[in-house]
């Protein structure tokens, strides 16, 4: 997996420059809870190694589209999700496709940091154990300093890999949630408002982790915060009552965009 | 001055320390404190009644942590006992010549009375230990030995001597005799072993809980050991894996009244599916804890639905978004993080059964049994139904007997209580 990782890499420095290729792509995407209608049609395509941001406000189902991605719908009752979504032109919502597989590559960071109530070694270590990934403890160790040095957070941990990963604080315990995602090389990494439950330091801490990361997985980012929207991504679609309004490079959207709702949103007209 | 006044551009002022305002808050705050001292009130009844219960057992059973014994000695002759077979020896006039020996002077016609005085099983008590030990034979030997009943109660004072002596069970005689065995220093009060490591007899002075607690032992075995992981594997299906359904439904409903119905049913249930059909013998723990298993079951899946249903979905989240499968979600990290709680449900739905005594008695577990069972296919009693047996046993003995037996089940009771609050605090996670 790590190969993989590291083959994208050399890919994407090679002369496809300007034109990135589509890591994921949402057709018409409907979403059903129950009765309740929550997306209408989504078309978004996520560009791979960049920073896309989902903006809107609050229950405008930018989160919902999120969790299509890697069928994190699956787990709630009543969801039904009809449309199209593709990673690298296989349909994810195939009956054939292996939900774990698609899970170990598209990767997730929620709002809330949720560590395991385990080690911090543990936690990183968790991932790659369940999927096979190493052979030796050794190879272990490596995998989890890895993940951790990747999430900018090794050296506040390394002398502490066996204490409780609830123990940290708030935004250590996100950025572990992100090594720990990272410990499986995904391909994609989706994160669900991740700066929402910490401070300005812990976020900008966050934000910076997440530009660096852009050099090795796609990332897909919902978030409230229109300076971190600005800030991190590349690419910004804007959601609105269940549809998307408009999408397009971040510069673009935040300086002239097309539509009046996306402005109204962004100066803070409503929201 | 109003309270709330209404000025002309709609604003409102509002005066806080107005009597008005003042009189509504302290309502408010007497109506706090009326709900404290409800509670106060309500712990303090619930308090006295426990404290009455253990009191008035303590009364009448501390006399029976004790039993009155006398110390005889014994000369294991080589002419009245065959080395080579010590069993087959003549022990009822070995003992009785021992017991003779005490009292000087004591009348043929008086023999029966005065034998009357020491349990009626001391030739075997002397017999198994010689037995046990032949080289005892031709020594001579201080045997203890425990003394019948109503000595047992005039010893403790629980006879009085100076009701008229055709009110009470010993007589003059009798008591005469005693004091003489007293004054020579034969007579001791030490602790009743016997309550814990003999098994159910005729006798009360000879009558113990040893059948009974391993009788409640084996059952809970049997009990734990079906309901246990029986409980965990279907919450976990309903929990994690059932559809939501009208069946899911009805299984539900129908488990949530399994946990309400009587007991008694389960008794009967047992005895017509069990001891009916299957043939399984009566009375043997095998069955009384398969009936106790199935009154514990929908306890154990009530408690570890709702103790899977605790753990956090961030949990459950975090797991399957790192690409873990149901099966790894499930045994690495919801069943681990709710297991605390499932213990704790486990070992107070398992202290309900201990206690449990109608189901018991429908299967035969109160039966008159005097040896412990050695497994679950012996027959058995239990500590609920020995209390039972002991309760309607009309020695005197019994009923020091039976208070001290409840205080027994009530000592494991609590300690079963104590290790389910330890393990609850010991692992109580905070998220």
């Amino acid at each position: 997996m790590n190969m993989l990782t590291e083959a994208s890499i050399e890919q994407k420095l090679s002369p496809m420059k300007n034109e990135p290729r589509i890591k994921m792509r949402g057709d018409k995407v409907t979403v059903h809870y129950g009765e309740k209608q929550a997306l209408f049609g989504v078309d978004l395509q996520i560009p791979e190694h960049q920073v896309t941001a989902l903006i809107g406000p609050s229950g405008c189902g930018k989160s919902t589209f999120l969790r299509c991605l890697n069928r994190m719908n699956d787990t709630i009752d009543g969801c039904r999700v009809g449309g199209k979504v593709t990673l690298d032109q296989e349909d994810v919502y195939d009956p054939k496709i292996d939900v774990v597989e698609l899970r170990a590559r598209v990767g997730m960071v929620f709002q809330k940091p949720n560590p395991f109530p385990k080690s911090i070694y543990e936690n990183i270590a968790y991932g790659p154990r369940i999927h096979g990934l190493t052979k030796s403890k050794a190879e272990m160790d490596e995998v989890v300093e890895k993940s951790l040095r990747k999430a900018a957070i090794w050296d506040e941990v390394k002398d502490r890999l066996s204490e409780s990963g609830t123990g940290l604080s708030g935004g250590q315990q996100q950025r572990l949630c992100i090594a720990r995602a990272i410990a499986v090389s995904p391909e994609v990494i989706l994160m669900d408002e991740p700066c929402s439950a910490l401070d300005p330091i812990a976020t900008a801490k966050v934000e910076e982790l997440i530009d660096e990361l852009r050099q090795n997985y796609t990332i897909v980012i919902v978030t409230h915060s229109m300076q971190q929207a600005a800030r991190v991504s590349q690419r910004t679609a804007m959601f609105h009552i269940g549809y998307l309004v408009e999408e397009g490079p971040t510069d673009k959207m935040f300086t002239n965009p097309d539509d009046k709702r996306t402005q109204d949103y962004i100066t803070g007209r409503f929201g | 001055m109003a309270a709330v006044e209404t000025t002309g551009s709609g604003a409102r002022t509002i005066d806080w320390s107005s009597d008005e305002f003042k009189k509504r808050r302290s309502r408010r705050y007497a109506a706090d404190r009326r709900l404290q001292y409800y509670g106060i009130a309500a712990i303090a009844t619930a308090l006295g009644l426990l404290a009455i219960l253990i009191t008035s057992l303590v009364m009448t059973g501390y006399t029976a942590f004790t039993q009155t014994m006398v110390s005889v000695q014994i000369t294991l002759d080589d002419e009245r006992i065959d080395r080579n077979d010590v069993f087959g020896a003549n022990w009822r006039n070995i003992v009785r010549d021992a017991f003779k020996a005490a009292t000087p002077g004591l009348e043929t016609a008086d023999e029966r009375a005065y034998f009357a005085m020491f349990t009626n099983n001391a030739p075997f008590l002397v017999r198994d230990r010689v037995v046990a030990d032949p080289r005892l034979v031709g020594t001579t030997v201080t045997f203890t030995i425990p003394m019948a009943d109503p000595v047992d109660q005039l010893a403790k004072g629980q006879i009085d001597r100076s009701t008229p002596e055709s009110q009470r069970r010993v007589s003059d005689q009798q008591i005469a005799w005693f004091d003489g065995l007293a004054q020579q220093g034969m007579i001791s009060r030490p602790f009743n072993t016997g309550l814990f490591f003999n098994a159910d007899s005729r006798f009360p002075e000879l009558a113990g809980l040893a059948g009974a607690i391993s009788g409640s032992f084996w059952a809970l075995m049997v009990c734990f050991f079906i309901s246990f992981p029986c409980g965990i594997a279907a919450a976990i299906y309903l929990e994690e894996f059932a559809p939501k359904n009208k069946l899911t439904d009805l299984i539900e409903v129908n488990i949530n009244n399994l946990a309400a119905v009587p007991s008694v049913v389960f008794g009967l249930l047992a005895l017509a599916v069990f001891i009916g059909w299957f043939n399984m013998p009566r009375s043997i723990p095998l069955v009384g804890g398969l009936a106790l298993a199935l009154m514990t079951l929908p306890t154990i899946i009530i408690v570890t639905r709702a103790s899977l249903k605790s753990v956090p979905s961030s949990i459950r989240e975090a797991a399957l978004g790192i690409g873990a499968s149901k099966h790894e979600v499930i045994m690495h990290h919801i069943l681990p993080l709710a297991m605390p709680t499932i213990l704790t449900g486990t070992i107070i739905g398992l202290a309900q059964a201990l206690g449990e005594t109608a189901p018991l008695l429908l299967i035969g577990m109160n039966a008159f049994i005097t040896s412990p069972p050695a497994g679950i296919l012996e027959p058995a009693t239990a500590l609920p139904t020995q209390i039972f047996i002991w309760a309607d046993s009309p020695e005197r003995g019994f009923v020091s007997r039976t208070s001290a037996a409840i205080l027994v089940l009530l000592g494991f009771l609590i300690t079963m209580n104590a290790i389910a609050i330890f393990l609850r605090q010991r692992f109580e996670r905070r998220w």
